[in-house]
């Protein structure tokens, strides 16, 4: 992965911080003086992922612009609970105008900027997945196409959840929503190829793409820092679990984007100009299964009438991800890195 | 608010108004659960606590800490059996805490910088008497010392230490690192007589206001065995106690020894050095069923040391032994075969286990003595007021560490005796079991092994065998530790909070939950690497 894993230290950079680490090496989540661009009183359900995202992904922007940052916002989840009239959670100029056109007013504000000069003021745009994977998705690949200067983050719950949990073109085949009801041969959402956003993008050879998770912060961190080094359009895909739309406990929100990961559901990588150029290993893997159970939403492919041939094509899926991406081998990884700490020290200390 | 247009800005951060607390049907708390090593150790180490500052490199008050319950480190890092590392969470990780290790590492440490106890702060005026300067009494008298009162320690032997130098070999505990920890006990103002056996408790307690009594068990327990008259039979335990002595026992080329404890097994590794060409030791019952500790056994055989598993001695003549064959039956007791045969052996050694010496007792009212040993209540008073006791004396696990325990203990109740008052241990915390933790955030990392000896000069001197961390490693070692039940500021709670309702307080402060915005989401308590913090119900 491209951030310097801390090595070691007893939680290394599994931890938002860790009081043995130097401030340089702790998150940008640990600094008791964070911006806290989302602030507390917004009405996200317990337990939001998105909400955690969010704040994770646009206060490592604001300190990527050096707190220099626009941000547009598509309708959503996001924008309901964090602006309610007459109140609004947001620490930053932030702009609400149309569910389906968040690229297009970001590529807007950068135009204004660039040409009233102020070049050091940087945008952001962003979404849930049905206003970048659906409604708004033909602005975002004009955005891409023209290569303007936007940082577009889609926060990805898998449907709209704001509005009664539909399908969106993200939710995971099987899944069960209002609009995909557990019923017929094969209850759920369909199987179907879906929109794999962060793959179009990369298609559109935009200078950087990249996948993240709300339990990987110090990866997602990174990312988001590293896109804001860039000029030119760029997407990060946030994986943010939903207990309201997936029926999962709210405490459980970043566990699950854990399972998610650790079962190569949700691949997590990064690319420029269309080519991949680092991945998140998996450090402990497991079956998809364990990833699913939890899930009410997946509740009908267990029971009483279990569906034990649509689980393993949901895990051909992750197995799929696996070889494309090539997400094995992290456990060795992490442990030859404390060896090679522990290697270290004693070469540091002049000893054998 | 005029110039503004309606509906279409809103003033950043006003969302403060809305108090989403009272969403909340549950509501986090910080809590300290108990971890499962502290739990375990017989001493009552605060262990999470002291390796939290070795964590941070910070061996002078990890080793601070340590004492307070410990005066022994470098001792016990070497002769413990160390429950809290079978008790330890991480084992089900990957391999436990080698906190044994780095106990030693920190009690070195202290001996090499010569840190000193601080000397008590205020003075009670109360003298108390303690007979026996073994790990019990010097733990006690320690213990006994820093709560202000006045100790002298009566010892019937020429060194202090009692078992840890008489009975534990010098190749596990070398006696200048005893020598260094029993001095800086006596620095702290406690006087030792030696050569001053304790014949009448209430003689030699005139003029003290309470005693405390750890005499040990020093004397061999014996088997009746028929011999004939030139068999040479010794003990276990004057074997021991003469090797600290100038004439060295002479136990000849072919040793046996008697007994499946710790004991035979300590004995047969020192006739081994001492230049016996066989030590072997015949024990009546299995390996499984053997009292010695797996790893002695291990390190025996390493050492060339024999074992003769299910047998019996029957009869000693000069230079040869009569050996019966065991069997063992479905209850696992052994049953005599009938079969015999013969073993050479130049010397028997009998290692079958150690009675207590009551003889000060004579004539003191109100006692319980049972089984050989004297019964205290659960303030480890006897039956006579003024009178407690601890160590091998009364009924227990006979370990240093359950020992230098029983010290502390008898300590804080003879204080509140002589106050006048009851000491009320404080309730235990909740135990920090393996299922409160969330172990996915610590990295991996496997225990750190400590150097041994070469085998042959294991046989040949008795040097130490087992080796000491260094500091790096011993770093790493403390890291190790998951801080089970005890937050170790890793910021997790802070990181991942929808709502930011955790307040970080700065470097040792910890944090805060700010109810007004928690919705009792739980993510904090899912997340806490270390189970500190607990979703309580809210009233309703």
């Amino acid at each position: 992965m491209g951030f310097q894993p801390v090595k070691f230290y007893q939680t290394g950079t599994f931890t938002v911080g860790n009081r043995l680490l130097t401030p340089d090496e702790r998150s940008l989540q640990s600094d008791k003086g964070r911006s806290n661009s989302i602030n507390s009183g917004h009405r996200a359900c317990q337990g939001c992922g998105e909400a955690l995202g969010a704040r994770y992904a646009i206060d490592a922007a604001v300190a990527g612009s050096h707190g220099q940052l626009i941000a547009a916002n598509a309708t959503g989840c996001l924008e309901v609970f964090s602006t309610p009239y007459p109140e609004s959670s947001w620490q930053l100029p932030w702009i609400h105008s149309l569910f389906g056109n968040a690229a297009a007013v970001a590529t807007g504000i950068a135009a204004a900027m660039k040409v009233k000069g102020k070049t050091s003021v940087r945008v952001v745009a962003q979404g849930g997945d049905g206003g970048t994977t659906d409604i708004g998705f033909g602005c975002l690949s004009g955005m891409f196409e023209r290569n303007d200067d936007v940082l577009y983050i889609c926060y990805d719950n898998q449907g709209y959840m704001n509005t009664g949990v539909q399908r969106s073109s993200a939710t995971p085949p099987a899944a069960r929503t209002a609009t995909t009801m557990t019923v017929g041969k094969e209850p759920g959402n369909v199987f179907g190829q879906g929109k794999n956003v962060p793959e179009i993008a990369m298609a559109h050879g935009i200078p950087y793409v990249a996948t993240a998770t709300v339990a990987d912060l110090r990866d997602l961190e990174y990312k988001v820092r590293k896109a804001m080094t860039v000029h030119g359009a760029r997407y990060i895909h946030i994986f943010v679990p939903c207990p309201l739309g997936w029926g999962t406990a709210s405490n459980d929100t970043i566990r699950m984007a854990r399972l998610a990961k650790e079962s190569g559901t949700f691949p997590v990588f990064e690319a420029e100009y269309g080519e991949v150029t680092g991945v998140l290993k998996i450090r402990h893997q497991i079956p998809v299964e364990d990833y699913l159970r939890p899930q009410k939403r997946f509740a009908h492919l267990f029971g009483e009438h279990p569906h034990p041939e649509t689980i393993a094509r949901l895990q051909l899926l992750a197995d799929r991800n696996i070889r494309k991406y090539g997400l094995l081998n992290g456990h060795a990884a992490a442990a030859d890195e404390a060896n090679e700490h522990l290697r270290e020290l004693r070469i540091s200390e002049g000893g054998n | 608010m005029s110039n503004r247009p309606f509906a279409i800005t809103l003033k950043p951060g006003t969302s403060l108004s809305n108090l989403t607390g009272t969403w909340r049907n549950e509501r986090p708390v910080y809590v300290d659960r108990l971890p499962p090593c502290n739990n375990a150790c017989p001493a009552g180490e605060n262990i999470q606590g002291w390796l939290f500052h070795a964590e941070s490199g910070d061996y002078q008050q990890a080793w601070r800490v340590l004492v307070e319950n410990n005066p022994l480190p470098a001792v016990m890092g070497r002769v413990c059996y160390h429950p809290c590392e079978t008790a330890c969470n991480r084992g089900l990780l990957d391999e436990s805490v080698g906190i044994n290790s780095v106990e030693r590492f920190l009690g070195d440490e202290a001996i090499k910088r010569g840190w000193k106890f601080d000397r008590p702060a205020l003075v009670s005026g109360k003298r108390v008497l303690v007979v026996g300067a073994g790990p019990s009494g010097l733990s006690a008298a320690y213990h006994l010392a820093r709560m202000g009162h006045q100790v002298e320690i009566q010892e019937a032997g020429p060194f202090a230490g009692g078992m840890m130098r008489f009975g534990i070999p010098k190749y596990r505990l070398p006696r200048e690192v005893l020598d260094a920890e029993v001095q800086r006990i006596l620095d702290m103002g406690v006087v030792l007589k030696l050569n001053t056996k304790v014949e009448n408790i209430e003689q030699s307690m005139q003029g003290f206001d309470a005693a405390f009594l750890a005499v040990g068990a020093h004397i061999a327990k014996r088997a009746y065995i028929p011999a004939g008259d030139a068999a040479h039979i010794v003990d276990a335990v004057s074997v021991l106690r003469s090797m600290e002595g100038e004439d060295k026992p002479m136990l000849g080329r072919r040793v046996v020894v008697y007994g499946g404890g710790n004991t035979a097994i300590d004995v047969a590794r020192t006739a081994k050095r001492l230049g016996a060409q066989e030590a072997i030791i015949v024990y009546r019952r299995s390996r499984e069923k053997m009292p010695a500790h797996d790893f002695e056994v291990e390190e025996a055989l390493q050492e060339g040391v024999l074992i003769k598993w299910l047998s019996t001695i029957k009869h000693a003549d000069e230079g040869s032994l009569t050996v019966e064959k065991m069997l063992l039956d479905e209850k696992g007791v052994p049953q005599a075969t009938g079969e015999f045969e013969t073993m050479e052996a130049d010397s028997l050694v009998l290692a079958l286990g150690q009675d207590v010496d009551l003889s000060l007792l004579n004539g003191v009212s109100g006692l319980e003595i049972k089984d050989g040993t004297v019964q205290v209540a659960v303030n480890m008073m006897t039956g006579h007021a003024g009178i407690f006791a601890g160590g091998d004396m009364v009924p227990s696990e006979r370990t240093v560490t359950v020992a230098v325990g029983h010290g502390k203990k008898a300590a804080r109740h003879i204080d509140a005796w002589l106050k006048g008052t009851a000491h009320q241990p404080e309730a235990k915390h909740e135990i920090a079991s393996f299922d409160k933790l969330n172990p996915w955030y610590y990295s991996d990392a496997d225990k750190t092994v400590r150097p041994m000896l070469d085998t042959i000069r294991r046989q040949t001197t008795f040097d130490e065998v087992q080796g000491g961390l260094d500091e790096n490693t011993a770093l790493f070692e403390a890291r190790r530790c998951l801080s089970c039940g005890n937050c170790f500021e890793c910021d997790n709670c802070y990181g991942v909070c929808p709502d930011n309702a955790v307040i970080k307080l700065g470097p040792g402060k910890g944090f805060e939950f700010n109810y007004d915005y928690c919705k009792g989401c739980g993510i904090c308590m899912t997340e806490c690497p270390c189970g500190a913090i607990k979703m309580v119900p809210e009233e309703t």
